[in-house]
């Protein structure tokens, strides 16, 4: 029945998210316009894969607060590659970006499977260190749009069906991560391990070298967004994505997937980061100063988990009462 | 049905009255308009199978849940039970079938967590505290000690701190759900003397278990459901098990000991010298094909720990394991599953469900590698799995894709045990194989483990109650506080030896 509830969650936040479209379309005409929504979903990409890696993690019983580091450092890597070296073709680079996101994130796991430090402890160490190793690579210096070329950034600026490819890369991501989520030994051994370390370990489940995978899964997935990242806004320096990763948690928490673990769905995290994308994109449009914004966008959050969290437990109430009438379902799966 | 004492009864106002209690959850009406009464000084046992709705009715009395109608009266007058808090103050205290403590506090803080006694000046008294802890411990005449933490206890242990921390509580109402599970014999009578105080103290005590020979020695008064109705109730005395039985399941069950005896073949395992630096010592034994050996002792002797390190749970201090006359170690659960050795573990809750996981994924869990295809898990095949096993132990469940979590203690058992099977082991090594399962299951239980040996696998049997360990093994290792107290041969078992090997009284 958890199940059906979160189903239910999920479209709950359809819901949400289709009136807020709505709301804002009454104030700016323009804004419910196919054009307009796919311009929000590929300004939200970044936050949609990051959010899937940060699933990843939470739902290990852990978290990953380096994701936003790993984003500058990695940024900061293929950026300066693609100023030293032009003609390096951009499927080199993106390994290069995957490669090392995969390695930083690596770093996280070992420290929480092998020496068995908390992961808050660890990311928040490496948070630092992430962007501080961006420094020292840099010497605090910008990689600016003159001196990136012309496929590194106009590639993922590319339509295909009125979306960019930067968007797409995203839908590929979420069918990936459905996937492995879903489908695959690994993505019930993440759930088992969050859910029940206790048990999984009796099931035979490594659950040490399952958050490992699940930090290497987050770290690639940040390697990922680094090259995204950067040919987005044209320029890398060391404080790309300040904060980012409170975002990527955001995402999760209004997605519904449980900080303790073991509860929640991609569904739920893609949902998660859109809402928030619609808000940020929204504020603008109805002309609200950036400050405000901030604190809208903040308060926004803390709302719809409140009513999240209050709306499951009332939800709960109505469905008993309307299964109990209804009866037995009968062991039929 | 016995004319006589209902009549008496109705003379007297109930110190506790249900009426018309019904709870629904998701797909189950879990209790449908169900009347019950407890009396000052009586036990009522509250009878009935796996998912009667039996721990359902502890939890609204206890305010963890509240009824969608019906009430609760309390002396003859209403009251309503909107939290836990409300039923304490009421004078009800509950020993529930899940115990929830805290592994980082100490035994003492567990059991007056929440009602400690205060000095003047209102701060904890921790004097009063630990003193108090360790007479109710001494009471249950047990020795743990009230300052270690929680963690360092065994099953048994946590479950004795579980009935103290319930009679630690001035309550009137004492409600006992399936206490005796964890327990040996020599704990159970403890235990049943703590009970007869308590009555004498003219509380009201309502007892649930599915050992008829428990019911028939503590309980006054029955009442028994099935599916959620209260089907009968009355006074134990001049009611037959059979009458009851048929009440509970709607038809008589005999329950023979369908152990099959089989001529047994090699050795499969041999444990030599096995030892563990602070659990057990020395333990030598040999494990053939087919056999069921029993495992018997007190509560704390150090059966399930051997278990554990047979399954790379935790690692041996020195001794040898051989497998097939191959030396082997086992580092990891992993590994004794490759090995074909699997680990039912007593502590279902803890370490043997997912309870947020359905019940399909929970049963193909450690058969993974059977159930995908490069690996890709394949559902289909996860359903086939699971529903053979639901079906074998009866499991009963809205769907095989809700949660476990949602189940009955007795259903939430038979996943567990289904999930271990499902892995085709060749070692078996089943602890408390039947702790609350109701008597048509368990005979269902039993039957399987009988075909499992016929089969050739070989079963370690870990249980504290004897008819199973009598009736089902062909051997049995006593164990006396970590020690070997000696293997009986199967024409070599009664009751009697193997208790005074336990205890050590000659
Ligand atoms: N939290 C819950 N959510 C959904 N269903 C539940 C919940 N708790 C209990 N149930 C259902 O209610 C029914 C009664 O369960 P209950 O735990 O009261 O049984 P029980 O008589 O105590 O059984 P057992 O002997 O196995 O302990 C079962 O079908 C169970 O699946
Ligand atoms: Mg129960």
């Amino acid at each position: 029945m958890i199940r059906q509830l979160f189903k239910y969650r999920e479209m709950l936040l359809v819901v949400v998210i289709a009136i807020l479209v709505a709301a804002f379309s009454t104030r700016s005409p323009g804004f419910a316009r196919p054009a307009n929504l796919a311009n929000i979903f590929n300004d939200t990409s970044i936050l949609i894969i990051l959010a899937l890696g940060q699933m990843t993690v939470i739902l290990t019983k852990s978290i990953d607060l380096s994701v936003a580091a790993n984003v500058a450092f990695t940024g900061m890597a293929v950026g300066m590659l693609n100023a030293a070296h032009p003609d390096l073709p951009l499927a080199a680079i993106v390994l290069v970006a995957l490669g090392i996101g995969a390695v930083l994130g690596a770093i996280n796991g070992l420290f929480v499977w092998k020496l068995g430090i908390p992961s808050i402890v660890v990311t928040l160490g490496t948070l630092t260190i992430y962007r501080g190793m961006a420094f020292v690579l840099s010497g605090g210096a910008w990689v600016n749009a003159h001196q990136m070329t012309e496929p590194f950034l106009q590639t993922p600026r590319q339509l295909f069906l009125g979306l960019p490819l930067l968007g797409w890369t995203a839908i590929v991501i979420v069918g990936i991560m459905y996937l492995i989520m879903s489908r695959t030994f690994l993505g019930r051994a993440i759930y088992a391990s969050g859910g029940n370390p206790t048990a999984a370990v009796y099931a035979g489940i490594d659950v040490g070298r399952t958050r490992f995978y699940a930090f290497v899964i987050s770290g690639t997935l940040a390697g990922l967004c680094a090259y995204l990242w950067v040919s987005r806004y044209a320029v890398a320096y060391v404080d790309i994505a300040a904060g980012f990763e409170l975002d990527t948690v955001a995402a999760c928490v209004i997605g519904g997937i449980s900080t303790l673990g073991g509860i929640g769905t991609v569904a739920g995290a893609v949902l998660g980061a859109l809402f928030l994308g619609v808000i940020k994109n929204a504020l603008p449009v109805i002309d609200i100063s950036p400050f405000a914004q901030m604190a809208i966008s903040g308060s926004v959050i803390i709302a719809a988990v409140i009513f999240n969290a209050r709306q499951e437990r009332r939800r709960g109430r109505i469905i008993l009462r309307d299964r109990g009438a209804s009866e037995e379902i009968g062991v039929a799966a | 049905m016995n004319q006589i004492a209902m009549s008496d009864q109705r003379l007297e106002t109930p110190l506790l009255e249900m009426r018309g209690i019904s709870k629904s959850f998701p797909g189950v009406k879990a209790l449908n308009d169900v009347n019950i009464a407890l009396y000052a000084g009586k036990v009522t046992a509250l009878i009935g199978e796996n998912g009667a709705g039996k721990s359902t009715l502890v939890k609204i009395l206890t305010g963890i849940y509240q009824s969608d109608e019906g009430e609760i009266r309390v002396d003859g007058d209403a009251v309503s039970f909107t939290n836990a808090q409300d039923a304490i103050d009421f004078g009800v205290t509950a020993i529930h079938q899940e115990t929830v403590l805290f592994d980082e506090l100490s035994v003492a803080e567990n059991i007056f967590l929440g009602h400690a006694p205060k000095t003047r000046l209102g701060f904890v008294n921790w004097k009063a505290v630990n003193a108090r802890a360790l007479a109710l411990l001494h009471s249950l005449e047990s020795n743990i000690d009230p300052r270690t933490r929680l963690k360092n206890l065994s099953i048994a242990q946590r479950h004795l701190v579980a009935i103290a921390r319930a009679l630690s509580v001035e309550a009137r109402i004492v409600i006992m759900d399936e206490p005796t599970a964890a327990l040996s014999r020599k704990e159970v009578d403890d235990l049943f003397q703590i009970v007869r105080r308590l009555k004498g103290q003219g509380k009201a005590i309502l007892f649930i278990s599915h050992k008829f020979d428990e019911v028939y020695e503590i309980a006054d008064n029955y009442a028994v459901f099935r599916d959620g109705k209260a089907v009968g109730s009355g006074v134990l005395a001049g009611t037959g098990q059979d009458e009851i039985v048929r009440l509970m399941v709607g038809r008589s069950i005999e329950h023979a000991f369908p152990k099959v005896e089989i001529p047994l073949g090699e050795a499969v395992l041999s444990v030599e010298n096995y030892t563990h630096p602070t659990e057990f010592r020395d333990i030598t034994f040999t494990l053939r094909k087919g056999e069921i050996f029993g495992i018997y002792g007190l509560v704390g002797a150090g059966r399930s720990e051997i278990c554990q390190s047979l399954f790379g749970v935790t690692r041996p201090s020195g001794g040898k394991l051989r497998l097939h006359g191959e030396e082997i170690t086992i580092g990891s659960p992993g590994e004794a599953i490759k090995a074909g050795i699997v680990y039912v573990p007593e502590e279902r809750g803890r370490h043997g469900a997912v309870l947020e996981l359905p019940i399909y994924q929970n049963i193909s869990l450690p058969s993974l590698t059977r159930t995908s295809r490069s690996g890709f898990l394949r559902a289909s095949e996860e359903f086939a799995l699971a529903r053979k096993y639901a079906e074998r132990f009866d499991l009963r469940a809205a769907a095989l894709s809700v949660p476990v979590g949602t189940l009955s203690g007795g259903n939430q058992q038979k996943v567990v045990i289904g999930k271990w099977l499902a892995t085709q082991p060749k070692i078996l090594i089943l602890d408390e194989p039947t702790k609350g399962i109701d008597i048509g299951s368990k005979a269902a239980v039993h039957a399987f483990i009988s075909e499992l040996a016929g089969e050739g696998l070989s079963i370690i049997m870990v249980s504290s109650e004897l008819p199973e360990i009598l009736g089902m093994s062909d051997r049995v290792l006593v164990m006396r506080e970590g020690l070997s107290a000696g293997i009986y041969e199967r024409n070599h078992l009664n009751a009697e030896t193997l208790v005074r090997a336990a205890t050590g009284n000659a």
